[in-house]
């Protein structure tokens, strides 16, 4: 039996060297952003910088209010996002998975043919900019993804085909309850593992999301985490540009810049870190169900 | 006992208006009842189908931009047509056939580098003994796959930045000439690649894990009692077992093959005008006309020439799906 067994040393070695691979850029982005800004300069980023420094951090949550109005409407378009999405989801997949309803086919073609062909970039920007002038408010943020091209409508509408039993939608309704209270009261309920895998990957999704931003937003009050990170990515002396007034102009002159902007990538990527652990589970998962059709 | 009473339920809750057929006024009522009760099902759907209406039907009608010569000031609608003119200028110019053939090669390389090594890795993890390891291991190979492109555009640059870059650095200590990475695109058909593998190897495992963890452990018994070793039952068990799942992903990914991740050729790059040689892709092409060169005719002619040509893949791609297993196929 013990020649059917891997060596566990040599496996447990491969996987530490691909663990390390796989975490060491994160370190060196973290390692990077606490680096003492004269010795990022003079001796480039390392995982061991000679002389490290909290200066960054420090400008960051004390001279820059940004950062926190950039972190609370990523919350908010994460939040608002992910629930409206999952509610419009439901709604829509639940109608399509009984059997007993009407047009039910051409409903389904409907969601389905948005998999197959989409009218691209140009046209999707012009609909949102020129017909619902949506550029430059929140809702840039939130709208564009909210379905993301119906195919989490198929995979909630496969579960509740798969597991709400029929006989129970049949006895609720002749108990008197109407199809919202059905839908309200016992198959939301009945779905919660779903929707939380599927609320999981919109979330990481809202959360990570730059690109709405990048197009549909110029104004700066309404940039989100991510979106606050690109502009710094091409532009340094964004922060100091926008946010800060006359009265901290003195500041300008020692600004951290290099290591100013690894601080802001790694405040903006700590909290799916953080969270990583306690949603793993959930998230392998939903990648699962999402990978194999819904 | 047990058939019995289900059938008494069959009865009662399923048809339970079989008996009232004969009255007509209450069939009446049963109906509209009928019609009341799917008028608030279609009611709930309206949400959702307005939204795909404006976010997914809309823009597949704007399509004719296209073959528009847009004018704001006279709205899209009253625009002139141009005919196929926007495509005209579109594949004279040598770019049509750059982001092509970039946009093919890259998916390709992407689909081999990581399908390969995730497969490589996930019949690895399976044989890691203890489930904590396993799972802390896949845990950690798939962090890369949660930030968002952003984070490693600044990953990227902490790497290749020209004057204190982790690489540039380490390549003066051992005494040779720094690379202006952003600067010369011959390096980048290997560095996205690299990041590519990067992101989503992780993603890739925990597919294929799956897939082998569903492999039934008779198989592996049997052979065992053959004197199979490791690498024949791999060879033997586990790799034909997984071939349906690898063959849908692959062919699922050739059909998206004329799609590309904007993020990684956008951000990862920084944009870098000297790179796009090596680095623009249809999706970055179409961007680029859209908003930085407001050429929005050849822009919407190149989106749609993705279009076109990504649903036609879908559709052959599906096609094959179809043949070697009904239950894999989009429809």
């Amino acid at each position: 039996m013990k020649s059917n067994q891997m060596n566990q040393k040599v496996l447990h070695t491969l996987f530490i060297i691909m663990g390390l691979a796989s975490l060491f850029p994160f370190i060196l982005l973290i390692m990077a952003s606490f680096t003492d800004e004269s010795t990022l300069i003079s001796e480039g980023f390392s995982i061991l910088p000679s002389q490290f420094s909290f200066e960054a951090y420090t400008y960051l949550f004390t001279a820059s209010g940004s950062i926190f109005r950039a972190y609370g409407i990523s919350a908010f378009v994460t939040v608002v996002g992910t629930a409206t999405g999952l509610l419009i989801s439901c709604m829509l997949a639940y109608p399509l998975s009984r059997k007993d309803m009407p047009y039910r086919n051409v409903f389904s073609f409907l969601v389905f043919f948005t998999l197959l062909f989409n009218g691209g970039l140009v046209p999707t920007y012009l609909v949102y900019t020129e017909l619902l002038d949506i550029k430059n408010t929140i809702w840039s943020l939130i709208v564009p993804n909210l379905l993301t091209n119906g195919f989490f409508i198929l995979i909630f509408r496969t579960f509740f085909v798969m597991s709400i039993p029929k006989e129970l939608i049949e006895s609720a309704y002749i108990d008197g309850a109407s199809e919202f209270k059905i839908f309200w009261k016992i198959v939301l309920p009945l779905s919660l593992p779903v929707i939380a895998t599927i609320g999981l990957l919109s979330s990481i999704n809202y959360w990570n999301d730059w690109f709405n931003g990048l197009i549909y937003v110029t104004d700066a009050e309404l940039f989100s985490i991510q979106n606050l990170l690109n502009r710094m990515l091409t532009d340094i002396q964004f922060l100091q540009t926008t946010n800060l007034g006359s009265s901290t102009a003195d500041l300008t002159s020692n600004i951290p810049t290099k290591t100013l902007q690894f601080a802001m990538a790694v405040v903006g990527v700590m909290p799916i870190l953080l969270a990583y652990p306690f949603f793993q589970k959930y998230l392998v998962k939903g990648l699962t169900v999402g990978a194999v059709k819904g | 006992m047990k058939t019995e009473t289900n059938e008494q339920i069959d009865t009662t809750l399923i048809r339970p208006y079989a008996n009232q057929t004969l009255n007509k006024k209450s069939y009446l009522n049963t109906k509209l009842k009928r019609l009341l009760r799917f008028r608030m099902l279609f009611l709930m759907m309206v949400p959702g189908l307005a939204y795909l209406l404006i976010n997914n039907y809309l823009p597949m009608f704007g399509v004719i931009i296209a073959f528009k010569d847009i004018n704001y000031t006279v709205g899209i609608l009253e625009s002139e047509w141009v005919g196929f003119k926007n495509f005209e200028f579109l594949f004279q110019n040598s770019s049509a056939w750059i982001i092509t053939r970039n946009t093919i090669l890259y998916n390709l390389a992407f689909i081999i580098i990581n399908t390969v090594l995730a497969i490589g890795v996930a019949i690895l993890l399976n044989e890691v003994k203890h489930r904590f390891f396993s799972r802390f291991y896949q845990g950690v190979l798939l962090v890369p796959f949660l930030i968002s492109m952003v984070i490693v555009a600044y990953i990227t640059l902490a790497f290749l930045d020209v004057e204190n870059g982790y690489i540039n650095f380490n390549l003066q200590m051992f005494g040779l000439e720094p690379i202006s990475w952003y600067y010369e695109s011959k390096y980048w058909p290997y560095i996205l690649p690299i990041v590519n593998m990067w992101k989503s190897v992780g993603y890739g495992t925990v597919l294929f894990l799956a897939a082998i963890i569903g492999v039934d452990d008779e198989y592996y018994e049997a052979a065992i009692l053959d004197g199979a070793n490791k690498w024949q039952q791999i060879k033997h068990i586990t790799i034909p077992l997984i071939m349906p799942t690898i063959t849908i992903i692959t062919i699922l990914n050739i059909g998206r093959i004329f799609y590309s991740d904007f993020g990684l050729f956008y951000q990862v790059p920084l944009n870098s005008g000297p790179l796009q040689p090596t680095t623009d892709v249809i999706d970055t092409f179409v961007y680029r006309g859209l908003m930085t060169l407001g050429d929005i005719g050849m822009s919407s002619a190149a989106g749609l020439y993705q279009s076109i040509v990504g649903f036609i893949l879908v559709l052959v791609t599906n096609y094959i799906v179809r043949k070697k297993d009904k239950d894999q196929a989009l429809f």
